[in-house]
Protein backbone atom coordinates (compact mmCIF):
# COMPACT_ATOMS: atom_id res chain seq x y z
CA UNK A 1 0.00 0.00 0.00
CA UNK A 2 1.10 3.35 -0.58
CA UNK A 3 1.22 6.53 1.69
CA UNK A 4 -1.50 9.11 0.02
CA UNK A 5 -1.30 12.21 1.22
CA UNK A 6 1.67 13.82 -0.72
CA UNK A 7 1.91 17.78 -0.09
CA UNK A 8 -0.72 17.73 2.07
CA UNK A 9 0.64 17.90 5.99
CA UNK A 10 3.56 19.53 6.73
CA UNK A 11 6.09 19.79 9.44
CA UNK A 12 5.62 23.64 10.87
CA UNK A 13 8.33 23.77 14.29
CA UNK A 14 11.48 21.78 15.13
CA UNK A 15 12.58 21.48 19.21
CA UNK A 16 15.48 19.40 20.93
CA UNK A 17 17.35 19.51 24.37
CA UNK A 18 20.56 19.32 24.35
CA UNK A 19 22.25 16.03 23.90
CA UNK A 20 24.32 14.13 26.94
CA UNK A 21 25.34 11.40 28.71
CA UNK A 22 23.67 12.65 31.97
CA UNK A 23 20.83 14.58 31.80
CA UNK A 24 20.03 14.40 35.43
CA UNK A 25 16.55 14.92 34.05
CA UNK A 26 13.50 13.03 34.19
CA UNK A 27 12.44 11.51 30.00
CA UNK A 28 9.33 13.07 30.47
CA UNK A 29 11.00 16.49 31.18
CA UNK A 30 12.91 16.10 28.21
CA UNK A 31 10.21 15.00 26.06
CA UNK A 32 8.52 18.64 27.40
CA UNK A 33 11.10 20.81 26.59
CA UNK A 34 11.86 19.18 22.86
CA UNK A 35 7.79 19.71 22.86
CA UNK A 36 7.27 23.05 24.13
CA UNK A 37 10.46 24.23 22.10
CA UNK A 38 8.79 22.84 18.88
CA UNK A 39 5.41 24.35 19.53
CA UNK A 40 7.17 27.55 20.24
CA UNK A 41 9.34 27.64 16.84
CA UNK A 42 5.64 26.67 15.06
CA UNK A 43 4.12 29.71 16.61
CA UNK A 44 1.75 28.03 18.67
CA UNK A 45 1.01 27.89 21.76
CA UNK A 46 0.16 24.70 23.93
CA UNK A 47 -3.75 25.20 23.70
CA UNK A 48 -3.42 24.78 20.06
CA UNK A 49 -2.18 21.03 19.98
CA UNK A 50 -4.59 18.63 20.07
CA UNK A 51 -2.21 15.41 19.42
CA UNK A 52 0.62 14.12 20.48
CA UNK A 53 2.63 10.87 19.65
CA UNK A 54 5.64 9.10 20.70
CA UNK A 55 7.30 5.56 20.41
CA UNK A 56 9.19 3.72 22.78
CA UNK A 57 10.84 0.63 24.21
CA UNK A 58 9.11 0.94 27.39
CA UNK A 59 12.02 3.72 27.71
CA UNK A 60 10.12 7.03 27.58
CA UNK A 61 7.55 8.96 28.78
CA UNK A 62 3.59 8.18 27.87
CA UNK A 63 2.36 10.76 25.48
CA UNK A 64 -0.35 11.80 28.27
CA UNK A 65 2.49 11.98 30.63
CA UNK A 66 4.20 14.66 28.33
CA UNK A 67 0.41 16.04 27.57
CA UNK A 68 -0.36 16.45 31.07
CA UNK A 69 3.08 18.39 32.09
CA UNK A 70 3.22 20.99 29.41
CA UNK A 71 -0.87 21.26 29.56
CA UNK A 72 -2.24 20.48 25.93
CA UNK A 73 -6.16 20.98 27.16
CA UNK A 74 -7.62 17.95 25.52
CA UNK A 75 -5.25 15.47 23.67
CA UNK A 76 -7.39 13.61 21.35
CA UNK A 77 -4.59 11.76 19.46
CA UNK A 78 -2.77 10.58 22.28
CA UNK A 79 -0.70 7.46 21.21
CA UNK A 80 2.87 5.33 22.40
CA UNK A 81 3.87 3.35 19.71
CA UNK A 82 5.92 0.25 20.47
CA UNK A 83 9.02 0.49 18.13
CA UNK A 84 12.62 0.86 17.42
CA UNK A 85 14.40 2.36 15.10
CA UNK A 86 12.00 2.06 12.75
CA UNK A 87 9.97 4.57 14.46
CA UNK A 88 11.02 8.06 13.76
CA UNK A 89 9.17 8.30 10.35
CA UNK A 90 6.52 6.29 11.02
CA UNK A 91 5.01 8.12 14.22
CA UNK A 92 5.11 11.29 12.16
CA UNK A 93 3.80 9.45 9.15
CA UNK A 94 1.05 8.27 11.56
CA UNK A 95 0.45 11.86 12.62
CA UNK A 96 -0.37 12.80 9.03
CA UNK A 97 -3.02 9.87 9.18
CA UNK A 98 -4.67 10.84 12.33
CA UNK A 99 -5.27 14.67 11.15
CA UNK A 100 -6.41 13.26 8.06
CA UNK A 101 -8.89 11.04 9.57
CA UNK A 102 -10.38 14.03 11.73
CA UNK A 103 -8.62 12.76 14.81
CA UNK A 104 -6.63 16.02 15.64
CA UNK A 105 -5.53 18.85 13.61
CA UNK A 106 -1.95 19.83 15.12
CA UNK A 107 0.26 17.04 16.29
CA UNK A 108 3.16 16.88 17.86
CA UNK A 109 5.80 14.12 17.90
CA UNK A 110 8.40 13.11 20.31
CA UNK A 111 11.31 10.82 20.99
CA UNK A 112 12.40 11.00 24.65
CA UNK A 113 15.45 9.09 26.07
CA UNK A 114 18.32 8.75 28.96
CA UNK A 115 19.96 6.65 26.52
CA UNK A 116 23.19 6.19 28.33
CA UNK A 117 22.39 7.11 31.96
CA UNK A 118 18.96 5.33 31.96
CA UNK A 119 17.57 2.54 30.14
CA UNK A 120 20.46 1.66 27.73
CA UNK A 121 18.74 -0.43 24.38
CA UNK A 122 19.81 -3.80 24.62
CA UNK A 123 21.01 -3.70 28.23
CA UNK A 124 17.63 -4.81 30.21
CA UNK A 125 17.66 -7.94 29.23
CA UNK A 126 18.09 -9.97 32.40
CA UNK A 127 19.84 -13.25 32.65
CA UNK A 128 16.95 -15.17 32.22
CA UNK A 129 16.16 -15.44 28.95
CA UNK A 130 12.37 -15.53 28.14
CA UNK A 131 10.54 -15.80 24.63
CA UNK A 132 12.47 -15.42 21.55
CA UNK A 133 15.31 -14.18 23.45
CA UNK A 134 16.04 -18.10 24.73
CA UNK A 135 16.97 -18.80 21.06
CA UNK A 136 20.09 -15.49 21.17
CA UNK A 137 21.14 -14.87 24.65
CA UNK A 138 21.81 -18.35 26.02
CA UNK A 139 25.14 -18.03 23.46
CA UNK A 140 26.16 -14.73 24.16
CA UNK A 141 24.30 -13.28 21.34
CA UNK A 142 22.80 -10.03 23.75
CA UNK A 143 23.77 -6.50 22.54
CA UNK A 144 22.63 -4.43 19.71
CA UNK A 145 26.49 -4.06 18.16
CA UNK A 146 26.53 -7.84 18.50
CA UNK A 147 22.73 -8.52 16.56
CA UNK A 148 23.50 -5.76 13.41
CA UNK A 149 27.25 -7.38 13.20
CA UNK A 150 25.28 -10.72 11.69
CA UNK A 151 23.79 -8.64 9.46
CA UNK A 152 27.08 -6.26 8.64
CA UNK A 153 28.98 -9.76 7.98
CA UNK A 154 26.46 -11.02 5.48
CA UNK A 155 27.14 -8.22 3.45
CA UNK A 156 30.35 -8.51 3.70
CA UNK A 157 30.35 -12.72 2.33
CA UNK A 158 27.76 -11.96 -0.30
CA UNK A 159 29.40 -8.43 -1.82
CA UNK A 160 33.31 -8.16 -0.35
CA UNK A 161 32.43 -4.74 1.75
CA UNK A 162 35.73 -3.45 2.93
CA UNK A 163 36.51 -1.84 6.27
CA UNK A 164 37.30 1.38 4.42
CA UNK A 165 34.00 1.43 3.05
CA UNK A 166 32.03 1.35 6.63
CA UNK A 167 34.78 3.72 7.57
CA UNK A 168 34.26 6.25 5.32
CA UNK A 169 30.59 6.13 6.57
CA UNK A 170 32.10 6.92 9.93
CA UNK A 171 34.67 9.82 8.92
CA UNK A 172 31.66 11.87 6.61
CA UNK A 173 29.29 11.62 9.77
CA UNK A 174 32.26 13.01 12.30
CA UNK A 175 33.32 15.71 9.70
CA UNK A 176 29.48 17.09 9.51
CA UNK A 177 28.97 16.92 13.11
CA UNK A 178 32.30 18.84 13.61
CA UNK A 179 30.18 22.09 12.08
CA UNK A 180 27.41 20.98 14.55
CA UNK A 181 27.41 22.80 17.73
CA UNK A 182 24.78 20.41 18.98
CA UNK A 183 27.06 17.21 18.25
CA UNK A 184 28.73 15.81 20.90
CA UNK A 185 31.56 14.05 18.61
CA UNK A 186 32.93 16.86 17.78
CA UNK A 187 36.50 15.61 16.98
CA UNK A 188 38.23 14.56 13.85
CA UNK A 189 38.36 11.23 12.47
CA UNK A 190 40.82 9.94 10.02
CA UNK A 191 40.67 6.78 8.20
CA UNK A 192 43.97 5.87 10.67
CA UNK A 193 41.90 6.34 13.76
CA UNK A 194 39.07 4.26 12.64
CA UNK A 195 40.71 1.31 11.17
CA UNK A 196 42.47 1.33 15.06
CA UNK A 197 39.00 2.05 17.10
CA UNK A 198 38.65 -0.71 19.79
CA UNK A 199 37.64 -4.07 17.99
CA UNK A 200 33.96 -4.34 19.65
CA UNK A 201 32.62 -7.29 17.91
CA UNK A 202 33.67 -8.62 14.48
CA UNK A 203 33.39 -7.30 12.05
CA UNK A 204 32.46 -4.11 14.04
CA UNK A 205 35.23 -1.32 15.47
CA UNK A 206 34.00 1.21 17.75
CA UNK A 207 33.49 3.61 15.26
CA UNK A 208 30.98 1.12 13.54
CA UNK A 209 29.19 1.93 16.56
CA UNK A 210 26.56 4.84 17.27
CA UNK A 211 26.67 7.26 20.18
CA UNK A 212 24.45 6.89 23.21
CA UNK A 213 22.74 10.19 24.43
CA UNK A 214 20.21 11.44 26.65
CA UNK A 215 18.26 13.93 25.32
CA UNK A 216 14.95 14.40 23.12
CA UNK A 217 13.54 15.73 19.78
CA UNK A 218 10.02 17.00 18.91
CA UNK A 219 8.07 18.43 15.67
CA UNK A 220 4.89 19.76 15.25
CA UNK A 221 2.92 18.52 12.36
CA UNK A 222 -0.26 20.43 10.41
CA UNK A 223 -1.88 20.14 7.31
CA UNK A 224 -0.40 22.18 4.46
CA UNK A 225 -3.37 25.00 4.35
CA UNK A 226 -2.71 25.66 8.26
CA UNK A 227 1.32 25.47 8.04
CA UNK A 228 1.94 28.67 5.11
CA UNK A 229 0.30 30.78 8.09
CA UNK A 230 3.09 29.78 10.25
CA UNK A 231 6.30 31.74 11.01
CA UNK A 232 8.90 29.10 9.16
CA UNK A 233 8.74 27.87 5.37
CA UNK A 234 6.68 25.09 5.95
CA UNK A 235 8.56 21.56 5.11
CA UNK A 236 6.12 19.43 2.90
CA UNK A 237 5.98 15.92 3.94
CA UNK A 238 6.56 14.75 -0.23
CA UNK A 239 6.27 10.73 0.36
CA UNK A 240 6.07 8.14 3.48
CA UNK A 241 6.50 4.90 3.67
CA UNK A 242 6.47 2.19 6.48
CA UNK A 243 7.38 -1.75 6.44
CA UNK A 244 9.17 -4.38 5.64
CA UNK A 245 9.85 -7.74 4.41
CA UNK A 246 8.40 -11.16 5.69
CA UNK A 247 8.93 -12.32 9.17
CA UNK A 248 9.89 -9.80 10.43
CA UNK A 249 10.49 -11.44 13.82
CA UNK A 250 9.28 -11.73 17.42
CA UNK A 251 10.83 -8.38 18.70
CA UNK A 252 13.21 -5.63 17.07
CA UNK A 253 16.23 -7.76 17.88
CA UNK A 254 15.01 -11.33 16.43
CA UNK A 255 15.80 -11.70 12.65
CA UNK A 256 15.99 -15.42 12.66
CA UNK A 257 13.76 -16.17 10.52
CA UNK A 258 14.91 -12.45 7.56
CA UNK A 259 15.47 -14.17 4.45
CA UNK A 260 18.53 -12.56 3.67
CA UNK A 261 20.58 -10.45 6.39
CA UNK A 262 22.99 -9.04 3.47
CA UNK A 263 19.99 -6.47 2.74
CA UNK A 264 17.26 -5.39 5.12
CA UNK A 265 13.58 -3.68 4.61
CA UNK A 266 14.60 -0.96 2.71
CA UNK A 267 14.55 -3.19 -0.40
CA UNK A 268 11.18 -3.79 0.83
CA UNK A 269 10.02 0.13 0.96
CA UNK A 270 11.77 1.51 -1.94
CA UNK A 271 9.26 1.40 -4.48
CA UNK A 272 6.09 2.58 -2.34
CA UNK A 273 8.17 5.49 -1.17
CA UNK A 274 8.58 6.46 -4.57
CA UNK A 275 5.73 6.37 -5.60
CA UNK A 276 4.22 7.96 -3.07
CA UNK A 277 6.48 11.18 -3.25
CA UNK A 278 6.55 10.90 -7.55
CA UNK A 279 10.15 11.12 -7.62
CA UNK A 280 13.36 8.97 -8.33
CA UNK A 281 16.44 8.98 -5.86
CA UNK A 282 17.83 11.04 -8.68
CA UNK A 283 15.73 13.86 -7.47
CA UNK A 284 16.82 14.01 -3.77
CA UNK A 285 19.35 16.74 -2.73
CA UNK A 286 20.29 15.18 0.49
CA UNK A 287 19.49 12.54 2.65
CA UNK A 288 19.51 11.52 6.36
CA UNK A 289 20.43 8.13 7.00
CA UNK A 290 19.72 6.30 10.41
CA UNK A 291 23.28 5.65 10.84
CA UNK A 292 22.97 3.08 14.09
CA UNK A 293 25.78 1.12 12.75
CA UNK A 294 27.86 2.06 9.28
CA UNK A 295 26.68 -0.92 7.51
CA UNK A 296 23.13 0.46 8.15
CA UNK A 297 23.74 3.09 5.52
CA UNK A 298 24.65 0.77 2.91
CA UNK A 299 22.00 -1.35 2.83
CA UNK A 300 19.50 2.14 3.05
CA UNK A 301 21.33 3.38 -0.20
CA UNK A 302 20.76 0.11 -1.55
CA UNK A 303 17.28 -0.97 -0.60
CA UNK A 304 15.67 2.34 -1.81
CA UNK A 305 17.35 2.30 -5.12
CA UNK A 306 20.92 5.03 -4.76
CA UNK A 307 22.57 1.78 -6.16
CA UNK A 308 22.30 -1.62 -7.53
CA UNK A 309 22.07 -4.55 -4.39
CA UNK A 310 25.87 -5.07 -2.93
CA UNK A 311 27.35 -2.16 -4.48
CA UNK A 312 26.70 0.13 -1.59
CA UNK A 313 30.12 0.17 -0.83
CA UNK A 314 31.81 1.34 -3.55
CA UNK A 315 28.69 4.09 -4.18
CA UNK A 316 29.93 5.89 -0.54
CA UNK A 317 33.33 5.94 -2.07
CA UNK A 318 35.25 8.54 -3.62
CA UNK A 319 33.27 11.79 -1.43
CA UNK A 320 29.75 10.90 -3.27
CA UNK A 321 28.16 11.06 0.58
CA UNK A 322 30.51 14.47 1.64
CA UNK A 323 28.73 17.50 1.94
CA UNK A 324 29.85 18.52 -1.79
CA UNK A 325 29.15 15.34 -3.48
CA UNK A 326 26.57 14.17 -5.11
CA UNK A 327 24.49 12.84 -2.18
CA UNK A 328 25.32 14.50 1.01
CA UNK A 329 24.61 12.51 3.59
CA UNK A 330 24.24 13.05 7.73
CA UNK A 331 24.64 16.53 7.62
CA UNK A 332 24.15 17.06 11.33
CA UNK A 333 26.90 14.14 11.63
CA UNK A 334 23.89 11.50 12.29
CA UNK A 335 23.33 8.95 15.05
CA UNK A 336 27.18 8.09 14.73
CA UNK A 337 28.17 11.41 16.23
CA UNK A 338 25.44 13.75 16.53
CA UNK A 339 23.85 12.06 18.71
CA UNK A 340 21.56 9.15 18.94
CA UNK A 341 17.96 10.12 20.00
CA UNK A 342 16.45 7.01 18.17
CA UNK A 343 16.95 8.18 15.01
CA UNK A 344 14.55 11.39 15.58
CA UNK A 345 17.62 13.90 15.13
CA UNK A 346 17.74 12.83 11.33
CA UNK A 347 13.97 14.39 11.20
CA UNK A 348 15.15 17.42 12.71
CA UNK A 349 18.15 17.87 10.52
CA UNK A 350 15.84 17.54 7.06
CA UNK A 351 14.06 20.09 8.78
CA UNK A 352 16.71 22.72 9.06
CA UNK A 353 18.24 21.75 5.87
CA UNK A 354 15.01 22.42 3.91
CA UNK A 355 14.59 26.21 5.74
CA UNK A 356 18.10 26.73 5.23
CA UNK A 357 19.47 26.96 8.43
CA UNK A 358 21.86 24.66 8.78
CA UNK A 359 24.69 27.05 9.28
CA UNK A 360 28.37 26.26 7.86
CA UNK A 361 27.09 22.87 7.32
CA UNK A 362 24.15 23.90 4.59
CA UNK A 363 23.55 21.73 1.54
CA UNK A 364 23.33 24.93 -1.06
CA UNK A 365 20.05 24.74 -2.53
CA UNK A 366 18.77 21.69 -1.00
CA UNK A 367 14.87 21.26 -2.14
CA UNK A 368 14.27 17.67 -1.09
CA UNK A 369 15.45 15.35 1.88
CA UNK A 370 15.29 12.35 2.62
CA UNK A 371 14.95 10.67 6.16
CA UNK A 372 15.00 7.46 7.05
CA UNK A 373 14.75 5.12 10.07
CA UNK A 374 15.59 1.44 10.96
CA UNK A 375 18.19 -0.83 9.84
CA UNK A 376 16.85 -4.23 10.48
CA UNK A 377 13.31 -6.40 9.48
CA UNK A 378 11.25 -3.16 9.08
CA UNK A 379 12.08 0.20 9.03
CA UNK A 380 10.25 3.94 7.97
CA UNK A 381 11.21 6.53 5.30
CA UNK A 382 9.81 9.99 4.30
CA UNK A 383 10.62 12.19 1.85
CA UNK A 384 10.40 15.81 2.66
CA UNK A 385 10.54 19.39 0.25
CA UNK A 386 10.38 22.76 1.53
CA UNK B 1 29.37 -22.55 41.54
CA UNK B 2 26.46 -21.09 39.85
CA UNK B 3 25.95 -20.27 36.12
CA UNK B 4 26.08 -16.46 35.99
CA UNK B 5 25.51 -16.79 31.80
CA UNK B 6 21.76 -16.18 30.08
CA UNK B 7 19.69 -19.02 30.77
CA UNK B 8 16.57 -19.96 28.80
CA UNK B 9 13.37 -20.11 30.08
CA UNK B 10 11.52 -23.01 28.63
CA UNK B 11 8.04 -22.24 27.84
CA UNK B 12 5.01 -24.42 26.13
CA UNK B 13 6.27 -23.49 23.18
CA UNK B 14 9.85 -24.64 23.70
CA UNK B 15 10.15 -26.96 25.81
CA UNK B 16 10.15 -30.09 23.62
CA UNK B 17 13.48 -28.78 22.44
CA UNK B 18 15.15 -28.18 25.63
CA UNK B 19 14.17 -31.58 26.85
CA UNK B 20 15.42 -33.09 24.16
CA UNK B 21 18.58 -31.20 23.93
CA UNK B 22 19.12 -32.62 27.46
CA UNK B 23 19.11 -36.10 26.02
CA UNK B 24 21.64 -35.29 23.56
CA UNK B 25 18.73 -34.77 20.45
CA UNK B 26 18.06 -31.57 18.14
CA UNK B 27 14.20 -31.15 17.49
CA UNK B 28 12.81 -28.81 15.25
CA UNK B 29 9.01 -28.10 14.10
CA UNK B 30 7.26 -29.08 10.60
CA UNK B 31 4.06 -28.26 9.42
CA UNK B 32 3.08 -32.37 8.94
CA UNK B 33 1.33 -30.88 5.44
CA UNK B 34 4.13 -29.50 3.69
CA UNK B 35 6.84 -30.78 5.77
CA UNK B 36 8.57 -27.07 5.64
CA UNK B 37 10.40 -26.88 8.83
CA UNK B 38 10.06 -23.63 10.84
CA UNK B 39 12.16 -21.87 14.12
CA UNK B 40 11.55 -20.82 16.51
CA UNK B 41 8.62 -22.83 17.51
CA UNK B 42 5.63 -21.47 17.33
CA UNK B 43 2.30 -23.04 18.27
CA UNK B 44 0.65 -22.66 14.37
CA UNK B 45 2.56 -22.72 10.99
CA UNK B 46 1.77 -19.73 9.13
CA UNK B 47 -1.04 -19.45 6.96
CA UNK B 48 -3.44 -21.23 9.25
CA UNK B 49 -4.80 -23.02 12.17
CA UNK B 50 -2.59 -26.17 11.89
CA UNK B 51 -0.33 -27.35 14.63
CA UNK B 52 3.55 -27.95 13.89
CA UNK B 53 4.58 -31.32 14.70
CA UNK B 54 8.29 -31.86 16.68
CA UNK B 55 10.97 -33.91 14.54
CA UNK B 56 14.51 -35.08 15.27
CA UNK B 57 17.14 -33.33 12.55
CA UNK B 58 20.20 -34.30 11.95
CA UNK B 59 22.17 -31.77 13.13
CA UNK B 60 23.96 -31.20 10.60
CA UNK B 61 24.37 -27.78 8.49
CA UNK B 62 26.61 -24.58 7.44
CA UNK B 63 27.49 -21.24 8.63
CA UNK B 64 25.59 -18.62 7.15
CA UNK B 65 26.85 -16.02 8.92
CA UNK B 66 28.56 -15.55 12.27
CA UNK B 67 30.11 -12.88 14.84
CA UNK B 68 33.37 -12.69 17.06
CA UNK B 69 32.57 -11.40 20.73
CA UNK B 70 35.70 -9.44 21.21
CA UNK B 71 34.70 -7.21 23.62
CA UNK B 72 32.64 -9.10 26.48
CA UNK B 73 29.20 -7.84 27.54
CA UNK B 74 28.64 -7.70 30.12
CA UNK B 75 32.28 -7.65 31.10
CA UNK B 76 31.80 -9.60 34.38
CA UNK B 77 30.13 -12.54 32.79
CA UNK B 78 31.95 -12.68 28.99
CA UNK B 79 35.53 -11.90 30.26
CA UNK B 80 36.60 -15.30 30.51
CA UNK B 81 35.01 -16.53 27.17
CA UNK B 82 36.52 -13.65 24.46
CA UNK B 83 37.00 -14.01 21.49
CA UNK B 84 33.61 -16.76 21.25
CA UNK B 85 31.92 -17.02 17.87
CA UNK B 86 28.28 -16.70 17.10
CA UNK B 87 26.68 -18.49 14.29
CA UNK B 88 23.64 -18.12 12.36
CA UNK B 89 23.63 -21.81 11.39
CA UNK B 90 21.48 -22.96 8.65
CA UNK B 91 20.52 -26.54 9.26
CA UNK B 92 20.28 -29.59 6.31
CA UNK B 93 16.73 -29.51 6.88
CA UNK B 94 16.42 -25.72 5.40
CA UNK B 95 15.85 -23.73 8.72
CA UNK B 96 18.35 -21.45 10.68
CA UNK B 97 19.25 -21.39 14.44
CA UNK B 98 21.93 -19.59 16.54
CA UNK B 99 24.24 -21.34 18.13
CA UNK B 100 28.61 -20.74 19.41
CA UNK B 101 30.95 -22.41 16.98
CA UNK B 102 33.72 -23.93 19.41
CA UNK B 103 36.28 -26.09 19.13
CA UNK B 104 37.33 -23.37 15.94
CA UNK B 105 39.86 -20.89 16.18
CA UNK B 106 37.52 -17.66 15.12
CA UNK B 107 39.48 -16.63 12.40
CA UNK B 108 38.86 -20.05 10.92
CA UNK B 109 35.17 -20.10 10.72
CA UNK B 110 33.78 -19.34 7.01
CA UNK B 111 30.62 -19.04 4.97
CA UNK B 112 29.25 -22.41 3.96
CA UNK B 113 31.76 -23.99 6.38
CA UNK B 114 29.65 -27.40 7.45
CA UNK B 115 29.54 -27.94 11.20
CA UNK B 116 27.42 -30.61 13.12
CA UNK B 117 26.21 -30.13 16.94
CA UNK B 118 27.60 -31.08 19.90
CA UNK B 119 25.83 -30.69 23.52
CA UNK B 120 26.77 -29.15 26.82
CA UNK B 121 25.16 -29.49 29.84
CA UNK B 122 24.87 -26.05 31.87
CA UNK B 123 22.92 -26.98 34.84
CA UNK B 124 20.38 -30.11 35.88
CA UNK B 125 17.56 -27.85 33.65
CA UNK B 126 19.65 -26.58 30.44
CA UNK B 127 21.82 -28.58 27.83
CA UNK B 128 23.23 -25.89 25.13
CA UNK B 129 23.49 -26.91 21.56
CA UNK B 130 26.87 -26.08 20.13
CA UNK B 131 28.14 -26.34 17.24
CA UNK B 132 31.78 -27.45 15.68
CA UNK B 133 33.37 -27.76 12.35
CA UNK B 134 32.49 -31.31 10.70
Amino acid sequence: MTWALRDKYAITGIGNTEYTKNSGRTVRSLASEACLRAIADAGLKVEDVDGIVSFNFNDSAPAIGVASEIGVPAAGYAVDYLAGGNGANLITLAATAAIEAGLAKTVVCYRAMNGRSGFRLGGGRDMSAYGITQWTAPFGWITYPQAMAMWARRHIVQYGTTPEQFGEIAMTCRENAMLNERAMQRGPMTLEDYMHSKPIVDPFRKFDICLESDGACAVVITSAERARDMPHKPVYIMGGAYGGGPTQGDDFFDAIRWPDHAHNAFKYLGDDLWKSAGITPKDVDVAQIYDCFTYSVLMALEGLGFCKEGEGGPFVMGGRIRRDGELPINTAGGLLSEAYIHGFNHVLEAVEQLRGHSGERQIKDAEICLTTAGAMTCASAMILRN
Amino acid sequence: MSYAKPLPVPDPESRPFWEATKQHKLLMQRSPTTGKFQFPPTTFTPGGLERPEWVEVSGRGKVFSWIVVRAPTPADIYAADVPYTVALIELDEGVRMASNIVNCAPEDVSAGMPVKVLYKQVTDEITLPLFEPA
